[in-house]
């Protein structure tokens, strides 16, 4: 559905984006992941035509999409990043504006409906709370019928009810066979609705699998966490080739390490003769899998909003 | 946009624009301030003038005309200033800088529809502060209505157009919408002067009648008083005027960015 392929951009001397190549099926939610300044909204930008690539080539449903905008613009539903409408326009009449652009729009009211704006449809935008301009933003993009639509930070602003509903509406868009392109801060959003992760740092695709796959891939896939009484000897624990960090954190030994590490783990406390207590297994998260692919490259701030 | 070929897309591109006209126009009439100096303050303005008893005599210098007469261009120059350059630009910068052309651009519609449909409202609401002008003229000081309507017409449309083109630059040199008010308020004194607010161009002598009609707002003003009392403007006002439209309507499309 979406092809990038070689996609290059620079504004000046900054290469935003560098030799990216993503491929996105019909009915799939592709993230991107990556730090502030990675190229991610660039990327984006490139698919919905508003920028045109230094080179390489970006196709969406075989369109390009600076050269058939026209047609674009009718399948491909765009919600973007910091873009805000006119100060003192209704609810309602941004909707009603909206599905005017469109052949063949969605109701509206529904739109309202789902995403919890009925009793701001007589609001003017300016007098909106973020998250409320952000759920406007995002029905705009849907109003349309996209069969893509492009997410750029989807759930910024967001409550944690409106961020569920959010994510409801794109769990929605994907059972319907809409493919979206979903541009996330979020480790837990992207974990949650992606089918696949591109992890991008400094332009370039670092990583691009499932989610579990990419957690598996970390050092730390599991998280074994236990308390003994005795005395443990946790260079023994460092020797475990499956292994990755060891730690104690209030009272409790961390243990980080790869799929088979819990195990590997209880035995050498057997042949310490210590039996643990409080013995717990988790899964890994997107974080450190996030964090080890864009570590080292530069010191980023995931946390830090645009400005 | 022929309403003869009703393919499917031109009957959705006419729906769609119609939509950008009548949300523009909605949005418009919440701007009272922009009425207000648009539509209201030129009347206003007229009708305190002409409580001067000085200005209801005829002036024999002037072939007769008394000065209320003379401020009847004036002030309908004032609406084009306030349409084109005051109210206008800081909107379209508004529009650029909160995303709103950028968003606009990622939908079947083209932002120039926005625009345009900015330019015709201000255009209509131009006009409508002329009729309110020129009624009140006649009514309060027995102004005569314009002497040739066809002329008149010429003149405001050229007049409008160079307006819009100097508010057009405007919005193009200026990267973000404090800017185009600083510029906007910048330009706006001289163009009051040429207009003739503070002393009527017919008025004027020598080399500072010669610099002020040669100026699009100057021109404008006595190309209309000479369509109001009936004769046709001079050729070189209408020059005047269509030359500055043309030069600064290039230079704002070229310098004009979306975002």
């Amino acid at each position: 559905m979406i092809t990038i392929s070689h996609l290059r951009k620079t504004y000046g001397r900054t290469v935003a984006v560098d030799e990216v190549s993503l491929e996105v099926a019909e009915g799939e939610v592709l993230g991107i992941l990556g730090p502030n300044g990675a190229g991610k909204t660039t990327t984006v930008e490139c698919v919905a035509g508003l920028r045109t690539p230094d080179s390489g080539t970006v196709r969406v449903a075989g369109l390009d999409p600076r050269a058939d905008r026209a047609a674009l613009t009718r399948l491909l539903g765009v919600q973007l990043q910091e873009s805000r409408l006119q100060p003192k326009i209704t609810v309602e009449e941004a909707l009603r504006l909206w599905s005017a652009l469109y052949d063949d729009p969605l109701p509206w009211r529904g739109l309202v409906e789902r995403l919890g704006l009925e009793d701001r449809v007589r609001s003017k935008f300016r007098d909106l709370s973020g998250g409320q301009q952000q759920r406007l933003s995002i029905a705009l993009a849907l109003v349309g019928r996209p069969r893509a639509v492009i997410l750029d930070e989807l759930s910024t602003g967001l409550d944690p009810r409106a961020r569920r509903d959010a994510w409801q509406i794109v769990r929605d868009l994907s059972a319907d066979g809409v493919t979206v392109l979903l541009v996330t801060h979020a480790m837990e959003e992207a974990h949650q609705l992606c089918d696949r992760i591109a992890i991008i740092d400094a332009g370039r695709v670092r990583a691009l699998d499932t989610p579990d796959a990419l957690i598996a891939g970390a050092s730390a896939a599991t998280v074994t966490s236990f308390a003994v009484e005795d005395t443990v000897d946790l260079e023994s624990l460092r020797q475990l080739g499956s292994v990755s960090g060891v730690r104690t954190d209030a009272g409790r030994i961390v243990v980080e390490g790869s799929d088979g590490a819990a195990l590997d783990v209880l035995a050498d406390l057997a042949r310490q003769r210590l039996a643990p207590t409080g013995l717990r297994v988790v899964d890994g998260t997107l974080d450190t899998a996030y964090l080890q692919l864009t570590d080292g490259i530069h010191a980023h701030t995931p946390e830090e909003q645009p400005a | 946009m022929s309403t003869a070929t009703t393919t499917p897309t031109s009957r959705r591109t006419n729906g769609a624009t119609a939509a950008v006209v009548r949300t523009e126009a909605t949005l418009f009439a919440r701007e009272l301030g922009s009425l207000f100096w648009i539509l209201l303050f030129p009347t206003l303005l007229l009708a305190v003038i002409g409580l001067v008893p000085d200005f209801q005599e005829a002036n024999p210098s002037l072939g007769g005309q008394r000065i209320i007469d003379l401020y009847v261009s004036v002030v309908v120059v004032l609406a084009m200033i306030m349409a084109a350059i005051v109210a206008m630009p800081p909107v379209i910068a508004g529009y650029r800088e909160s995303g709103v052309l950028r968003r606009l651009r990622t939908t079947p519609m083209h932002p120039a529809a926005l625009l345009g449909a900015q330019v015709g409202l201000h255009a209509v609401a131009v006009l409508a502060s002329v009729v309110l002008a020129l009624a009140t003229a006649r009514v309060l000081y027995d102004v005569a209505l314009p002497g040739h309507l066809g002329w008149y017409a010429v003149a405001l449309v050229l007049g409008t157009a160079s307006a819009f083109s100097i508010g057009a630059v405007i919005t193009a040199v200026s990267a973000s919408t404090r800017v185009v008010q600083t510029v906007g308020t910048i330009v706006f004194f001289p163009m009051m002067f040429t207009s003739g607010v503070w002393m009527p161009v017919q008025t004027m002598e020598g080399w500072l009648r010669q610099t002020v009609v040669s100026t699009p707002l100057g021109a404008a003003s006595e190309a209309l008083n000479d369509a109001l009392q009936g004769t046709a403007p001079a050729l070189v006002d209408l020059a005047v005027m269509g030359g500055w439209t043309v030069v600064l309507g290039f230079v704002a499309v070229r310098l004009f960015r979306w975002e």
